[in-house]
């Protein structure tokens, strides 16, 4: 297939179409709105359903009813309208409900600002809303993997019945490369016997449901849910890893601060240092074994965010604390430069200046 | 390529290339000693705009105006009143940067009048092929006349600058002059030019052609 020159926001858009989704509500948010605009275009020519809802509360109640019918659904939203959108985050969580939810990530907190940050890791990673949850969380680091990610996504989701968050961040969501689309009807689709969608009088009905009156039921659907959760664990995770074989000096980071930080480690080796990357693709399940394996062998790690220090806590309990992590970050819509990683993997490597 | 309209304008589908050509049309215009403003009308695209070029284009002695709160933290789409002097004052050579797509032209509306009575303009189509939603000469078309009625001017050339990010091959340029000139069949206006990177435009036979640098690099995917 031929590629296609596309934004990153676009090429989420058109992948989920391509992976079967044909209901989006959303409510439009820099850095993101290009999602809205282009399924606003896109939805009425091929019969799928777009609605500008009144508020990014709507919208995910929205999602929760086309996803008890059984059919693939998104919103998206940056994070002032992620964190309006919790609530019903946990009500799909709670009721076994797959969907996916894009947050291209904007400076925080509160109103923040409208260019990039990482924010937003816990909030996406740890839960977000109330009860005890997970969401499966993927960070594209390029526009094709904003498209392939958004299958995936919607994959794993339907697999483990479970919301699914693309986390992006705003560079991410507006940058421009070449891309090759995924086909039509690409992706796996899954039975989904638990849908409401009539039961023509020929079976039980199905309830979605997140109340539970009876405590003993509420634990063992909670119980039940982590089994799954521990599946998700085992199979799922999924990380790059470049340059890690004979690393001394292991720079983790994911999104865009992966890609400034490959640049940095290209200038390292030339300057005869030995650093590598982890970029988890999965920020849940987090790539720990790999993190793991390299503080086998590693002088330290430096985790590269455009944040205050949020997945250096996720670093540290891999690794248990056996070797020293640094923070290496800009934040407020600022992204951390290549010169600032390289002389973060300098100072751990010991070189006078 | 000589015959400088006095205003030059330069709209499309959002991600054709608009920003890139405007900056570099705004230098060579200064390399003929012209006096040049450039002026950012864009209050759509939120981050990659003119103003990231501010610096260079300032230091080539070309004066810049964009919008107050472009490159901020804020998402204003406010246009600055040096916005008029760019349209009346006609004693510089001025180049429009329009925001993408009709919802882009909708700014250009209230300057339209100026420029439609002093008549000495081009209102260049910028023309992207390789994009998803104009990959036809009719949907470019589509595009074309909605940015017109949004912007009140009418289109008067096409520029093809068809490509495909740091993926472009000369044969996607010279793809996109065969589907730039079917355009040009379709709305009866004339190709200004192709442009294409410096080190494309030395693989190609096509004439004339505008030879442009990429005034935004991210960093590359190793």
């Amino acid at each position: 297939m031929s590629k296609v020159l596309m934004k990153g926001n676009e090429a989420i858009a058109e992948a989920a179409i391509r992976a079967g989704c044909r209901h989006y509500f959303g409510y439009p948010i820099t850095p993101q709105t290009e999602i809205a605009a282009y399924m606003a275009k896109r939805m009425p020519k091929i019969g799928g359903t777009f609605l500008q809802a009144e508020s990014e509360i709507s919208a995910i109640n929205m999602v929760y009813g086309v996803s008890s019918a059984g059919l693939r659904v998104m919103t998206s939203s940056s994070s002032p309208g992620v964190s309006l959108k919790q609530e019903g985050i946990s009500y799909l969580a709670g009721s076994d409900l797959p969907a996916l939810i894009v947050n291209v990530q904007r400076g925080g907190p509160g109103l923040g600002g409208i260019q990039p940050s990482q924010s937003d890791y816990f909030q996406a990673t740890k839960g977000g809303g109330h009860g005890d949850y997970h969401l499966i969380v993927l960070a594209p680091a390029s526009v094709q993997e904003m498209a392939d990610l958004t299958v995936k996504a919607f994959e794993l989701a339907d697999k483990y019945r479970m919301p699914a968050m693309l986390l992006a961040d705003g560079t991410m969501g507006q940058m421009m490369e070449p891309v090759e689309l995924p086909d039509e009807n690409s992706g796996k689709t899954f039975e989904k016997p638990w849908a409401v969608r009539g039961t023509e009088c020929k079976r039980e009905h199905n309830i979605i449901n997140s109340l539970y009156l009876v405590p003993e039921q509420l634990e063992v659907k909670n119980l039940e849910r982590y089994e799954r959760y521990k599946k998700v664990e085992q199979n799922e995770t999924l990380v790059e890893e470049y340059l890690t074989e004979d690393a001394d000096i292991c720079v983790v980071a994911f999104g865009i601060a992966a890609r400034v930080s490959k640049n940095a480690i290209n200038a390292a080796r030339e300057k005869g240092i030995k650093a590598g990357l982890i970029r988890p693709i999965t920020l849940w399940p987090f790539p720990s074994e790999s993190v793991a394996r390299a503080a086998d062998r590693v002088k330290g790690f430096i985790s590269v965010e455009l944040s205050m220090g949020q997945m250096i806590d996720d670093i540290r309990l891999a690794e248990n604390c056996r070797k020293p992590v640094v923070l290496c970050n800009r934040v407020g819509g600022m992204i951390p430069s290549p010169e600032q990683v390289l002389k973060a993997i300098e100072d751990m490597e010991g070189v006078e200046r | 390529m000589t015959d400088f309209k006095r205003v030059t304008l330069f709209a499309g589908h959002y991600g054709s290339g608009k920003t890139n050509l405007a900056v570099n049309w705004a230098l060579r215009l200064r390399k003929e000693q012209k006096r040049v403003v450039i002026a950012d009308l864009d209050i759509v695209n939120p981050y990659f705009r003119t103003k990231d070029s501010a610096e260079l284009l300032e230091e080539n002695g070309i004066e810049v105006v964009s919008p107050e709160f472009a490159n901020s933290n804020v998402d204003l789409p406010a246009l600055p009143a040096e916005l008029y002097g760019v349209v009346q004052n006609r004693h510089r050579y001025a180049v429009m940067d329009i925001g993408g797509d009709d919802r882009g032209a909708y700014a250009l509306g209230r300057y339209a009048p100026y420029i439609l009575e002093e008549n000495d303009f081009e209102m260049i189509f910028v023309a992207n092929f390789m994009r998803p939603l104009t990959q036809t000469p009719e949907e470019a078309l589509e595009v074309m006349r909605e940015i017109e009625s949004a912007g009140g001017i009418p289109f008067t050339s096409i520029a093809n600058n068809t490509n495909l990010g740091a993926l472009t091959e000369p044969e996607t340029v010279s793809g996109g002059l065969e589907k730039s000139k079917e355009l040009s069949k379709l709305c009866g206006l004339p190709i200004l030019f192709t442009s294409a990177r410096r080190d494309i435009v030395s693989k190609l036979d096509i004439s004339p052609l505008f030879p442009i640098d990429i005034q935004r690099k991210y960093y590359e995917i190793l």
